[in-house]
């Protein structure tokens, strides 16, 4: 038997288990504390058929998406800024410092006074969460580019402009690629908390809202979408990364943990 | 053996380094002081000393990374204030200054680019280079493809690339193995010699210095340190580790540094 033949049959074996646990304690406990996995299967081909499921997961990918999409276009300019210009970094860094350590979901209220309860309010949310992660990697980045990188490019005739453009730039694409990939992570957490208290549609909608209904299986289904999207799109974002930005040393991590 | 031009002479007239040790007693710490030196153009000058002496510091102060506190450094009849395209820079760590972004021939080329040298030209130039330094085959790698060796034969093309006068080595060759230590050492001499290139390179290694130098340059351990003596090695190249002179000329030289 080779290596991930063996491998193979040890992950198909842990789900098996798993999954029978999980079946012999929602047998024990009831559907309604505990529904188990065919119950929860049912009640997702339910949510599947009447389209609400992946209508919700479409709404909350858009808003993730496009929060943090726009975040990280802000986060990188501002980041490359405030890492190279000293009086700038001297100014922004104790705020930086003070306000990261504000969780996105403290907000939530703040923001829907500020952008109202549509769309606005989330992706403001969302870009918020994203925008510090990034800024703080980026201009880590900056910072920690050689002195004899920019020295050798500066005797050899680079301007200024030319050595942020072609030598720090460059450098610091590895920590920019790690702070957008942490920021997605915490796009999830942020836009869940967010469809909880201030929506009509969504995964957190679909999750708070069950239980009006005591569907606990639909609360399930819900956080097994939630586990799905942000694997899949962690492992998209890596893969992209890896395909593209190689040659400026983005690694291949199968995981990035927080 | 070639003319000396006025253009990659140096000048160094009692320069200083020193910075306030304790800024209210104005208590002033000397990295380097008193430093006279005159490197004629074409010439292959090793500045030798232990390590802390503030020879990187002296090296860092004619490419322009540092300024001085007090002195003179002039290269041709312009004193140094900032980095310029006549001295190029070979710094220790290839890994450091290195753009691993770049593949072997985009970083020989980095120079040409900024200079908005046409693409073809650049290629001629660059390939001129890389085969002066045996790189032919490696153009597309990426540095952390390469050997400590080959990194430090890139670095050294990069900067060749750019036709810089005055070349300054800052113990290029100190993380090296020994036996690519000897090779990079005999390849240096010949592309010196293939070039008309004014060189200062720092070392505190007494057999490199034997084996490079045409002149040896001692500095004193720190702080304050200066050039204490200066030696002609009046040996041909290749030089010879067995030569009874060139093992004579060690020995003085070792006396400098105890022991």
């Amino acid at each position: 038997m080779n290596i991930p033949l063996k491998k193979w049959s040890l992950h198909l074996l842990l789900w098996i288990a798993g999954f029978g646990l999980w079946q012999v304690l929602s047998l024990a406990y009831g559907p309604e504390i505990l529904p188990g996995p065919i119950y929860t299967a049912r009640g997702g081909y339910e949510l599947l058929m009447d389209g609400t499921l992946l209508q919700y997961i479409g709404i909350s990918s858009y808003r993730v998406l496009l929060g943090w999409t726009l975040g990280s276009l802000i986060a990188i300019p501002v980041g490359i800024v405030i890492g190279k210009v000293g009086p700038i970094r001297s100014f922004a860094e104790p705020f930086l410092n003070f306000i990261r350590f504000i969780p996105p979901i403290a907000f939530i209220t703040l923001f829907l006074v500020w952008f109202g309860i549509g769309e606005t309010s989330k992706i403001m949310l969302i870009l918020y969460a994203t925008f510090f992660i990034v800024v703080l990697n980026t201009l880590t980045g900056i910072m920690s580019v050689e002195e004899d990188k920019i020295r050798s490019a500066r005797s050899m005739g680079a301007s200024e402009w030319q050595i942020v453009i072609h030598v720090m730039i460059p450098a610091t694409v590895p920590y920019i690629f790690t702070g957008i990939r942490l920021a997605m992570g915490t796009s999830f957490m942020a836009i869940i908390g967010a469809e909880m208290i201030a929506s009509n549609e969504g995964v957190g909608y679909l999750i708070w809202n069950s239980r009006l209904f005591f569907r606990t299986d639909w609360i399930f289904i819900g956080l097994i979408c939630l586990g799905l999207m942000g694997f899949l799109t962690d492992r998209a974002v890596g893969l992209l990364g890896r395909k593209l930005l190689s040659r400026y040393g983005v690694v291949s991590t199968n995981s990035l943990r927080r | 053996m070639r003319a000396a031009s006025r253009q990659n002479e140096i000048h160094i007239e009692r320069l200083d380094k020193s910075y306030a040790q304790h800024a209210a007693a104005g208590d002033l710490h000397y990295i380097i002081q008193d430093v006279n030196l005159v490197v004629k153009g074409g010439e292959f000058f090793v500045l030798l000393g232990p390590s802390g002496c503030g020879k990187s510091t002296l090296l860092s102060m004619i490419a322009g990374f540092v300024s001085k506190t007090s002195g003179q450094v002039k290269v041709g009849e312009k004193e140094v204030e900032r980095p310029g395209q006549d001295r190029a820079v070979v710094f220790q760590q290839a890994d450091s200054s290195l753009f691993p972004w770049l593949t072997v021939r985009e970083n020989v080329e980095f120079g040409l680019r900024m200079k908005r040298v046409p693409a073809a030209q650049r290629k001629e130039i660059s390939d001129q280079y890389i085969a002066l330094v045996s790189l032919a085959g490696h153009e597309s790698k990426y540095p952390r493809e390469l050997s400590g060796g080959m990194k430090q034969r890139v670095q050294l093309a990069r900067v060749l690339s750019n036709d810089p006068a005055i070349l300054l080595m800052d113990e290029p060759f100190g993380a090296l193995d020994a036996m690519t230590r000897r090779t990079m050492q005999r390849e240096l001499v010949r592309i010196w010699q293939n070039t008309d290139k004014t060189i200062i390179f720092v070392t505190h290694d007494i057999q490199e210095a034997l084996l490079l130098g045409g002149r040896i340059g001692i500095m004193s351990a720190g702080p304050s340190s200066k050039i204490t003596d200066i030696y002609e090695v009046p040996l041909a190249y290749p030089r010879d580790l067995a030569d009874p002179s060139f093992h004579a000329l060690y020995n003085v030289i070792q006396s400098h540094f105890g022991e």
